[in-house]
């Protein structure tokens, strides 16, 4: 084997998402390297779960995330940038109106 | 630099933050690896079962940190087979503590107790580092470390009120890691080149020397509460600063370990390459299982 890679090359990244408690999310919390689906999740639980931080994990291979592109962050998000009416900060409310 | 905005992996970035944050993430990362030799030595001979637990725990942890930090590296762009690449070869460096031999029971808690307590001083800042994932790891690194610093305290306490030999070990350890542990934090503020930059960059946010300030305003406090006395006849409190002040480290000392000159220097890198290449065949065989299973099961 040469240097510091693993035989027979570099295992694939996985991304790996916690559900710190029933009733939340899976929330992502890190990465690691897994040459297959199995030893990802039991080396996420030994990575990312050590103090009982979950009781739910998902491993997911990096390659397959879809990401949008930070250069074109700007357009991409554009549309909802001018529509402040959408929150409820925009609207007037008379003095002394209740639950509204 | 916008001080407000936090860098997140595929945004543009100078040359230069990536290349510091690169070399910054790697060294740390080789740190947390490197220093699971020293106290590692002791899970055999820890002298209780539950010592024994708590240190294993401790060690698990230090490879856990490895990899948040690997991992961070890795967003940058540097695969992390040749970042171990270039620790092996002694092309980047890990922290200088991890040099010195542990030569007695009693230094497995004066590593927790000041090793640990100089790294959190060193580590809380960086949970408001600049770079995203350096950042986050930080936030996961500082909560476990604080069992580590505790887990030091407890057995330096422990070995304090014991018998005179027990007490004297305790001593003993805590003399020859004072000094190293305040090295620490690098050279004096005046013959570290990089800091300013890496303070523009929002990478660091406090100097070495302030750093090194706080963590001796912080120790000297608990070694009262041990019991035990620090090794520095210049120490007292310095009313006008509100600050102890403390003697200088010996800086040509930390020069030599840096250098690779230090006390373990060698035994800890060749024990690292050992394992290493020791551990090929695991991750051969399990490379090989994934490939035979996904072709097993092609439609899968």
């Amino acid at each position: 084997m040469s240097g510091g890679a693993s035989g027979g090359g570099e295992w694939p990244l996985w991304e790996v998402f916690v559900r710190a408690r029933r009733g939340m999310a899976h929330v992502h919390v890190g990465s690691l390297h897994a040459p297959d689906a199995d030893l990802a999740l039991r080396n996420a639980r030994d990575v990312y779960t050590r103090r009982q931080e979950g009781v739910s994990l998902w491993v997911v291979p990096s390659a397959e995330v879809v990401a949008s592109t930070p250069d074109v962050r700007g357009s991409f998000f554009e549309p909802a940038a001018d529509k402040d009416y959408r929150h409820p900060t925009h609207y007037t409310v008379p003095d002394g109106v209740q639950h509204l | 630099m916008d001080r407000s905005t936090t860098v997140e992996p595929r945004d543009p970035m100078p040359e230069g933050y990536r290349r510091t944050l690169v070399r910054q993430i790697a060294q740390h990362a080789h740190s947390e690896i490197i220093g699971m030799q020293p106290e590692g030595e002791w899970i055999s001979r820890a002298p209780s079962l539950r010592r024994k637990a708590i240190l294993m725990a401790k060690v698990q942890d230090e490879a856990g940190h490895g990899l948040y930090l690997y991992a961070a590296a890795e967003t940058l762009g540097t695969p992390r087979a040749d970042l171990l690449e270039a620790l092996h070869a002694g092309r980047q460096k890990y922290s200088s503590i991890f040099n010195y031999p542990t030569l007695t029971w009693a230094d497995v808690g004066a590593i927790g107790w000041l090793v640990d307590g100089a790294a959190i001083v060193n580590q809380v800042p960086l949970c408001r580092c600049s770079y995203g994932p350096y950042a986050r790891a930080m936030v996961r690194i500082c909560k476990e470390e604080s069992f580590h610093q505790r887990q030091g305290f407890e057995i330096l306490h422990t070995l304090a009120r014991g018998t005179a030999e027990q007490r004297a070990m305790a001593q003993d350890a805590v003399d020859r890691f004072w000094w190293p542990s305040l090295m620490m934090f690098g050279p004096p503020d005046a013959d570290s080149p990089n800091t300013e930059q890496s303070m523009a960059w929002g990478i660091k946010r406090f100097t070495n020397d302030e750093l090194r300030q706080r963590f001796v305003d912080i120790a000297v406090p608990q070694a009262e509460a041990l019991g035990l006395t620090l090794p520095d006849p210049e120490l007292r409190w310095d009313e006008d600063r509100g600050h102890w002040h403390f003697g200088t480290p010996d800086f040509a000392e930390l020069a030599e370990v840096v250098a690779g000159r230090g006390p373990c220097n060698a035994d800890r890198l060749a024990h690292r390459v050992r394992a290493h290449e020791d551990g090929a065949w695991v991750r051969e065989a399990a490379a090989a299982h994934a490939a035979k299973r996904a072709a097993r099961e092609p439609a899968a």
